[in-house]
C-alpha cells in the first residue's frame, strides 16, 4: 500500500512542479508590450516573423492578441493594448478623433481577393470589378460567407454591398459566420461559397478544398495596415516608451525591410511604400 | 481517416521530438488548471461540507446557487473577469489581462462551484453517517469539516478530477482574459482553437490527442492514488 501511495503522490507533485516551472520561463521576458492586431496578420504568420527580429534588436518582447480590427480598436479604447496594428482606415480615424490613440502611421498593405468554387455558379471568374462580381452573387443567389464580426474584412465586405445599394443581410445565401477569418474559411469550403478573404490568410490557409480565387487586382480591394499608439495621456499604464519603439521600428527602413521578406511559399504577403507602387496581386 | 492518420503522425513527432514551443504550451495547459483546480479546492471544499453539517439562514439558497452556477457559461466569466482587469477596470493597475494570472482567475470562479456543489453531496452523505458521533464527541466545526474531508478523500478525488477536467478543457474563458498570446498565454486548447481557424485540421487534431492523453495520465495517477487510499 504504502509503496504504491508513495508513486502516486511523488507522481502528483512532480506534474505540480513541472508545471508551475513552466510559469517561470513563460514571462521570463520581463519587457514587453500588448500589441492588439488582427486574426489575418496572426493567422498569415507575419508576426511569427517580425517579432523575432525586433526582439533581437531591442530586447522588448511583443504579445500579441489577434481579434477583428473592430475589437482591436475596442481593446484600444479601454487601454488594454499598447499599440495596435489595423486595418480599417475608418474606425482608426475615430479611434484618433476619440482621443483613444495617437500618431497613426501607414505600415504596410496587402489586397483583399474574392475566393469561391472553381464551379462559379455566379460567374464571377476573371472580374476585375469586385463591385459587379458582388452583385453577380447577389443576382444569382449564389451562398456568401461573410465574417460578420466587425473585422477589418468585414467592414470591406459590408462597404461593397452598400456602395451596390444592396442589404444581402437576412437573405438564405447570405451566411453571417460571427467568426475569425480562419474559421470563415473553413466554414465557406464546407458550404461551397464565395467569401471575401485577405490574400495573406488564403495563402496561408491549408484546408481550401474546391475554392480558389476568383477576383483579384481591383483598386478598391487594396487593403492598408495602421499602426497607432494608445494614448498615454488618456491610459497612464501604457507602456508608452516601449510601444513607440515597436512603432518607430515597424515604420523605419529596418521593419519595413522585414515586413517586405516575409514569403510564404515563395510569395510576398506584405507590400510597403504607397499602395499602387507595386500592385499586391502581381 | 487520412487527416487522423496525419494527427497521429504529428501527435508522435511533437513528443518525440520534444518540440520547445509545444511543451511551454503543455506547461502552461497544466500550470494554470492545476493551480486554479488546487485553490478551488481549499475554497470550495471546507465551504462544500459547511453547507452540509451546519443549519443557517440562507443556508437552501446558497446550495441552490452553487448547484445552478454548475453551469456557468466560461465565456460569460471570461468577459466579466476581462473587464474587472481591463486597464479601465476597477483591478486595472495591477496589470493582469491578458496574463496567466487572470487565466487562473477566471478557471478558479468557474470551478468553485463545482468543488462547492460535489463536496456538499458527499458531505450530506457523510453527515448522516457520522454525523451523531462528532455532536457526541463535541468536535468543533472547522474539526468536523477536517474529519468528513479526510473521510471522503476518496471522493474527493474524484471532485478534483471533474474540477481538473473542466479546467484543463475550457477554452472561452481563458482565450478573453489570456489572449491567446504565442509563447505567454497559449495553452492547448487555445492553440487548438487557432489551429482550426488556420485550417490546419491535422495539427489541431494532434494537439487534441496529446490534450486527451494528458487527461489520462492524470487520471490514471489519480486512480492509483485512490486505490492506494483504499487499502
Amino acid at each position: 500500500m504504502s509503496a504504491m501511495r508513495y508513486v502516486a503522490t511523488l507522481a502528483l507533485a512532480l506534474a505540480c512542479a513541472i508545471s508551475w516551472s513552466g510559469f517561470g520561463s513563460a514571462s521570463a521576458q520581463e519587457r514587453f508590450i500588448t500589441l492588439a492586431s488582427t486574426t489575418s496578420t496572426e493567422e498569415s504568420g507575419l508576426f511569427g516573423h517580425l517579432i523575432p527580429i525586433f526582439r533581437a534588436g531591442t530586447g522588448i518582447d511583443v504579445h500579441v492578441v489577434a481579434v477583428g480590427t473592430g475589437q482591436a480598436l475596442a481593446i484600444g479604447a479601454r487601454g488594454d493594448a499598447d499599440a495596435l496594428l489595423v486595418h480599417d482606415r475608418k474606425g482608426e480615424d475615430k479611434f484618433i478623433a476619440d482621443r483613444n490613440g495617437i500618431d497613426r502611421r501607414d505600415v504596410m498593405y496587402n489586397d483583399f481577393v474574392l475566393v469561391g468554387p472553381k464551379s462559379d455558379p455566379a460567374s464571377v471568374k476573371g472580374l476585375r470589378d469586385v463591385q459587379e462580381a458582388f452583385a453577380r452573387i447577389a443576382h444569382a443567389s449564389a451562398s456568401f460567407a461573410s465574417r460578420g464580426d466587425d473585422s477589418g474584412t468585414n467592414r470591406m465586405e459590408l462597404r461593397i454591398w452598400s456602395l451596390l445599394d444592396l442589404e444581402p443581410r437576412g437573405a438564405s445565401w447570405y451566411r453571417e459566420l460571427g467568426s475569425g477569418m480562419g474559421a470563415t474559411l473553413n466554414t465557406a469550403v464546407e458550404m461551397n461559397a464565395y467569401v471575401l478573404t485577405d490574400r495573406a490568410s488564403w495563402a496561408h490557409f491549408q484546408n481550401r478544398g474546391d475554392l480558389a480565387i476568383l477576383v483579384e487586382g481591383d483598386k478598391r480591394l487594396l487593403n492598408p495596415y495602421g499602426s497607432i499608439l494608445v494614448n498615454p495621456a488618456k491610459w497612464p499604464n501604457v507602456k508608452a516608451e516601449p510601444a513607440r519603439i515597436w512603432h518607430e521600428w515597424l515604420t523605419s527602413a529596418d521593419g519595413q525591410a522585414a515586413i517586405t521578406s516575409y514569403r510564404v511559399n515563395g510569395e510576398q504577403l506584405f507590400f510597403v511604400g504607397k499602395p499602387g507602387d507595386s500592385t499586391p496581386s502581381q | 481517416m487520412h487527416e487522423v492518420s496525419r494527427a497521429l503522425a504529428l501527435a508522435l513527432g511533437l513528443i518525440g521530438r520534444g518540440d520547445q514551443e509545444f511543451l511551454s504550451i503543455v506547461r502552461l495547459s497544466l500550470g494554470v488548471s492545476l493551480t486554479a483546480t488546487l485553490a478551488a479546492l481549499v475554497i470550495g471544499a471546507p465551504l462544500g461540507v459547511a453547507l452540509a453539517i451546519s443549519r443557517f439562514r440562507g443556508r437552501a439558497g446558497l446550495i441552490l446557487t452553487s448547484n445552478a452556477l454548475l453551469g456557468l457559461p466560461p465565456v460569460v466569466v471570461g468577459l466579466c473577469v476581462y473587464l474587472a482587469l481591463s486597464r479601465s477596470g476597477p483591478l486595472g493597475k495591477f496589470g493582469l489581462l491578458f496574463t496567466p494570472a487572470a487565466m487562473v482567475v477566471a478557471q478558479l470562479i468557474l470551478l468553485t462551484p463545482i468543488v462547492i456543489a460535489l463536496t456538499h453531496r458527499m458531505a450530506a452523505g457523510l453527515w448522516g453517517e457520522y454525523g451523531g458521533a462528532l455532536m457526541v464527541d463535541g468536535a468543533s466545526g472547522p474539526r468536523s469539516i477536517a474529519i468528513i474531508l479526510a473521510i471522503g478523500r476518496a471522493t474527493m478525488l474524484t471532485v478534483f478530477l471533474a474540477a481538473f477536467g473542466r479546467a484543463i478543457s475550457e477554452v472561452g474563458a481563458i482565450i478573453v482574459v489570456g489572449g491567446n498570446i504565442r509563447g505567454y498565454t497559449r495553452t492547448m486548447t487555445t492553440a487548438i482553437a487557432l489551429e482550426t481557424s488556420k485550417g490546419e485540421l491535422a495539427l489541431a487534431l494532434a494537439l487534441g490527442m496529446v490534450l486527451i492523453a494528458l487527461s489520462f495520465a492524470v487520471n490514471a495517477v489519480a486512480f492509483l492514488l485512490a486505490r492506494a487510499w483504499r487499502k
